[in-house]
């Protein structure tokens, strides 16, 4: 299968601003999404999860290494890529309409079409009636959805998705899950999903990868999720290969998320 | 029984500054507590009596309105021109760090300049008319409007920006839609200050020189020591500024309806 976005021996390094010598947030990252996969990636906090996907929307250079996108080395933005943010990123002088067609506008739809389109994933998205709603009139989750809609109203090929769930209720959320497994499975995208909760990450993906505590992060381990499609991720919850993919994913995580929140203590304390 | 409403109390108050004023300023009512002369408390402070006789002569007979109307285009045209030059210079400098570091100290050092000291310059550049007055009234809008724009700018939110980027904002629309807008909330947070000092600009414009405006007849009657004429015009520019200021907070209001407030709840 062809390879949507592949990252291939990947090093950031921020620059020190306060003094003392730069900061490597991940070294030596390989990662290859192929066509239709859906992956997970997980990692305790700070890790680089977002670091790595601004670098594959083309929003961040990487130090070094080398990024590609159907084959195509990056140059400038991901065209084919659409990002959800881990923080808000809804135009607050739009209402939740505006802000869903604003990809509509950039490539010069004409409005009426734009707000068609648009009412229809406001309601997929379960916003039907907010539509003239000003973000700060929104809830957290109602944001989270609106920009979902303003993602997916432009059909990219590949989605960067980080944590977009995580402001939701479990109920809601399952809903979104279900809806976005739907949406993925009748048009195929790559999806890199990025998310704190692993539970999340084995019942939407093909694959999770697992990095290491920071600095200098890297995939520690790989999982194929061999469960059967299609899924409701309300109940492949219960089944025996769920539990046991979770415990084996989890034994690999647990030394990392350890490290990595000793490092964050130490770092406060310093 | 009902509470009275607070403009209750405030017309009440006015009414009770403007007796306390006649009382303290009439010849005959009391015995001078500080002057040697009773007649030296309305040389002063003038008398209330005279001063709405002032008003009322000047609106009946229409003589205020020709002055009223060069103030109020002198103040339009300050704000107008003030805003447009900020917002264009803010946004330059704002999304240009090269061009904005080289002219930050010219900046600081013009925005630091007391610009009432322009005003006779101004007159020989743009004659007696009503242009000297506006540029007045464009330094003192100018400055505020562009450090506004400016810091709307460098604090559009990185992540919003990124965002339409990847909805595939071109630079320009970059601009017009992100902004802009983002820019606009900065000026308009601004604007109460700016629209008075576009006032400001202008009174103080004719009160230095001019033939016209409301800043002319005070200082006419100034020269003829017409205590109760310079307060009659100062009430009424006092009024007219109330009247700007209404105006702004509606504009305000119709326009930064995107802005979270404090949350208003209904009860029922
Ligand atoms: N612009 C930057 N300059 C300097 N350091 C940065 C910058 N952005 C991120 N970092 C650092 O890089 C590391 C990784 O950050 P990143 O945001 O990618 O973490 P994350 O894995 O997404 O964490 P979380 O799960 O909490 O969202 C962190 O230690 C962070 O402090
Ligand atoms: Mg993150």
């Amino acid at each position: 299968m062809a390879t949507a976005l592949s990252l291939t021996n990947i090093s950031v390094t921020f620059t020190g601003k306060s003094g003392g010598g730069g900061y490597t947030a991940i070294k030596d990252t390989t990662l290859n999404i192929a066509d239709g996969e859906f992956v997970s990636i997980v990692g305790p906090t700070g890790c680089g999860k977002s670091t790595l996907l601004n670098i594959g929307a083309g929003l961040l250079k990487a130090s070094s290494g080398e990024v590609k996108v159907f084959g195509e080395p990056l140059i400038g933005l991901n065209q084919q890529a659409g990002y959800m943010f881990q923080s808000e990123s809804l135009m607050p002088w739009r209402s939740a309409l505006a802000n869903v067609t604003a990809g509509l506008q950039f490539r010069g739809v004409e409005a009426t079409e734009a707000a068609r389109q648009g009412e229809q994933w406001l309601e997929r998205v379960g916003l039907n009636g907010f539509g003239n709603r000003y973000p700060h009139e929104l809830s957290g989750g109602m944001r989270k959805r609106a920009a979902l809609a303003q993602m997916l109203i432009l059909d990219p090929k590949i989605m960067l998705m980080d944590e977009p769930f995580s402001a939701l209720d479990i109920q809601t959320r399952q809903l979104m899950e279900n809806e976005l497994l739907q949406l993925w499975e009748t048009d195929k995208k790559s999806v890199v999903f990025i998310t704190h909760d692993l539970e999340e990450a084995i019942s939407l993906s093909d694959r999770v990868i697992v990095l290491a505590a920071g600095p200098a992060t890297h995939p520690i381990g790989e999982f194929a999720i061999d469960l059967p499609r299609p899924r409701d991720v309300a109940e492949i919850r219960m089944t025996p290969r769920f539990l046991e993919l979770h415990a084996q994913i989890w034994h690999a995580m647990k030394e990392e998320v350890l490290k990595g929140y000793a490092q964050t203590k130490n770092k406060v304390v310093a | 029984m009902k509470k009275p409403p607070i403009w209750f109390w405030q017309i009440a108050l006015l009414v009770m500054i403007f007796i306390i004023w006649h009382i303290a300023t009439s010849p005959d009512l009391i015995p001078p507590i500080f002057f040697d002369n009773e007649y030296r408390a309305a040389f002063f402070f003038g008398e209330p009596a005279k001063i709405f006789n002032a008003i009322w002569v000047w609106f009946m007979s229409g003589e205020i309105y020709p002055h009223l109307w060069v103030t109020l285009q002198e103040t339009l045209l300050a704000f107008a021109i003030g805003t447009l030059l900020g917002l264009a210079v803010g946004l330059w400098l704002g999304l240009t760090p090269l061009a904005s570091a080289i002219l930050d100290p010219y900046i600081k050092a013009m925005n630091a300049m007391p610009r009432v000291i322009l005003a006779p310059i101004f007159m020989v550049w743009f004659g007696l008319g009503i242009w000297s007055k506006v540029a007045l009234g464009v330094t003192l809008v100018f400055f505020i409007v562009f450090f506004n724009v400016y810091q709307g700018v460098k604090e559009v939110s990185p992540v919003v920006l990124n965002n339409a980027r990847m909805l595939g904002a071109n630079a320009s629309q970059l601009l017009r839609y992100v902004y802009l807008p983002s820019a606009t909330s900065w000026v308009f947070s601004s604007l109460h200050t700016s629209v008075g000092m576009a006032f400001v600009g202008a009174v103080v414009g004719e009160y230095l020189g001019s033939a016209k405006g409301v800043g002319y007849l005070i200082h006419q009657a100034e020269g003829a020591f017409d205590i109760n004429t310079v307060f009659a015009g100062i009430l009424v520019l006092t009024v007219f500024a109330l009247l700007l200021d209404f105006v702004v907070t509606f504009a305000e209001n119709k326009l930064l309806k995107w802005r979270p407030q404090q949350a208003e709840t209904e009860t029922t």
